[in-house]
């Protein structure tokens, strides 16, 4: 099957610092894709160029085929920023007229479109109310709409759900599921949430400008092992060395608290038991999740901040 | 595919208009600012003031320096708004829309223009206090200039804060060079009596003639049509043309 987006060997730097480094891999067409990095991970810089807004300093990123040109791109994908791109003095239903003739719909077809996505997201009766009044999971859906009328094949989204409450994020979700069935768009989506990335079909983790792993989440966390022992401790190096000694297992310091990954867990943790009294204030014993797959492969924690 | 290119510059230019009638601070601040400056300056030069070859009093001489004054002030509100827009805000939807760049400068320009057009169509109605004869030509005249700059002023606060990265900075600018630009036009006082390097700078600057076309078009009537005139209207294209082509090309280099 051809692929949705193609990013090739992209690489880009900002003045001296390499912002993306030798970045490939593709989406399928109907994925739901995400992009999962801390800050600084340089996915807001591979947000920016799959919309169109930064071409890369090298390497090539596709969506459709070879030749087609920049306005032909943007003719087809959808983009939801981070932060909101309604005008907030005009009414949602201006908001979307004016969207719709930034595409070059009118008339009657740009009024139908526009009813039968206000239906969807459940967002008719606030279409005359300015968008100032609004509140922020309301005026997310507006976004939602807005980014629809084109009917676009690619959905990009940059941290769709910064600044929203529990309720509306899951809201967010139930309507990406919706629109989904319906029109079996293809999403793209940046997040630092790791609970955002365990609800895509495929992930690309960047750190650093890498990409230092890519796959399904359940493919991702098998990597790791079938468990990870975390301890709590105050000398987290002394007990490295005694860990080592004890089980002869490589263990990883991360955020002051030493992980082991595993496929037996229960056994280690009944060898471990004897250091709880003295060295170790708390063992758990849990199933890897995303995090673990980070930490795994870069060696250091997952909320590191711009390095 | 000529309607594909002015759907879009339609729209923006509706919205500018739209945001504007909304707004009511925005309409009285351009104007009512202007509108103090004119009375405080006319009122206080009044009698100190002798502009050389004119008869009037300086309330008078002041009268198209501020309807310039309106231009600009207009210019600046209207695409001040583009800092953030650009970054965290409108534009960026415009961005990522198949809208060619020159489509996107034109809705905001001509938008913005709009608006400084009408609010110095505002303060021309204070023309009734003053002892200037006006005639169908010379009021149309004044309106082509005050279209004219406008649109000039409007492109060059676009073009000045599509790369500003923040307010503040943009305020420095419009302190530094448009204000500046605005009192060595010959609104605030002619060439002819300022001393020699500043009579040179306002010989370069391409507001002067602006500001010149504008007085001889209110004058029209008593001063008849000369060579000048026409020369102050070929630079004032000539500016906005440039201006819009400075907008334009800001769009097109800026990338991140």
């Amino acid at each position: 099957m051809e692929a949705a987006i193609y990013v090739e060997n992209v690489s880009h730097k900002f003045g001296g610092r390499i912002a993306l480094d030798s970045i490939t891999l593709q989406v399928m067409p109907g994925e739901m894709y995400g992009l999962l990095g801390p800050n600084g991970s340089g996915k807001t810089t591979l947000f920016r160029m799959l919309c169109t807004m930064l071409p890369p300093d090298h390497g090539r990123i596709r969506l459709m085929d070879k030749n087609a040109s920049a306005s032909a791109v943007r003719a087809n994908i959808g983009v939801v920023f981070q932060h909101p791109s309604l005008d907030a003095r005009l009414t949602v239903l201006e908001n979307l007229r004016h969207q719709g003739h930034l595409y070059g719909l009118k008339g009657r077809p740009l009024s139908q479109r526009i009813e039968e996505l206000l239906d969807m997201m459940t967002l008719t009766d606030r279409a005359k109310d300015r968008v100032e009044v609004l509140s922020g999971g309301l005026q997310r859906r507006v976004e939602l709409c807005k980014s629809l009328l084109h009917h676009p094949e690619v959905l990009i989204f940059d941290e769709p759900c910064t600044g929203l409450d529990p309720g509306a994020r899951r809201r967010f979700w139930d309507d990406l599921d919706i629109l989904r069935r319906t029109y079996g768009t293809t999403l793209v989506l940046t997040t630092h949430f790791i609970e955002e990335a365990e609800r895509c079909d495929r992930i690309g983790i960047l750190d650093r400008g890498r990409l230092i792993a890519e796959g399904s989440p359940e493919e991702l966390k098998r990597t790791v092992g079938r468990e990870v022992i975390t301890l709590e401790t105050r000398d987290p190096k002394g007990l490295q060395l005694q860990i080592e000694k004890i089980v002869r297992r490589d263990s990883q310091i991360i955020d002051g608290q030493v992980r082991i990954a595993c496929d037996k867990g229960q056994q280690l943790l009944a060898q471990l038991y004897p250091l709880l009294q003295e060295k170790v204030q708390a063992m758990t014993l849990s199933v890897p999740t995303l995090e673990d797959v980070f930490v795994q492969r870069t060696g250091h924690g997952f909320q590191v901040e711009d390095l | 595919m000529r309607m594909a290119f002015w759907l879009p510059v339609v729209s923006l230019w509706r919205r500018e208009l739209v945001r504007f009638a909304r707004d009511r601070n925005r309409l009285f601040g351009a104007i009512g600012q202007p509108l103090v400056f004119w009375l405080l300056l006319g009122a206080g030069f009044e009698k100190s003031f002798a502009p050389q070859g004119i008869a009037s009093g300086y309330l008078e001489y002041i009268y198209p320096g501020i309807l310039l004054l309106i231009l600009l002030f207009t210019a600046i509100f209207s695409t001040i708004s583009v800092i953030e827009d650009r970054r965290e805000g409108f534009m960026q939807s415009v961005l990522v829309a198949p809208v060619s760049r020159i489509g996107l400068v034109l809705g905001k320009v001509l938008g913005g223009g709009t608006l400084a057009f009408l609010e110095s169509l505002i303060f021309l109605v204070f023309l009734i206090f003053l002892d200037i004869p006006i005639s169908i030509a010379s009021l149309g005249l004044t309106l082509i200039f005050l279209a004219v700059m406008g649109i000039a002023l409007t492109a060059l606060g676009f073009a000045i804060a599509w790369q500003a990265s923040s307010t503040a900075g943009f305020h420095a600018v419009m302190n530094l060079l448009l204000f500046p630009m605005w009192v060595l036009s010959g609104a605030f006082f002619p060439a002819e009596g300022a001393s020699r390097w500043l009579a040179y700078l306002m010989a370069i600057n391409p507001l002067t003639y602006g500001m010149d076309g504008l007085r001889q078009s209110l004058y029209l009537t008593t001063s008849g049509a000369n060579t000048h005139l026409w020369f102050c209207a070929i630079i004032s294209v000539a500016f906005a043309a440039l201006t819009l082509s400075a907008a334009v090309w800001q769009v097109y280099r800026i990338k991140n």
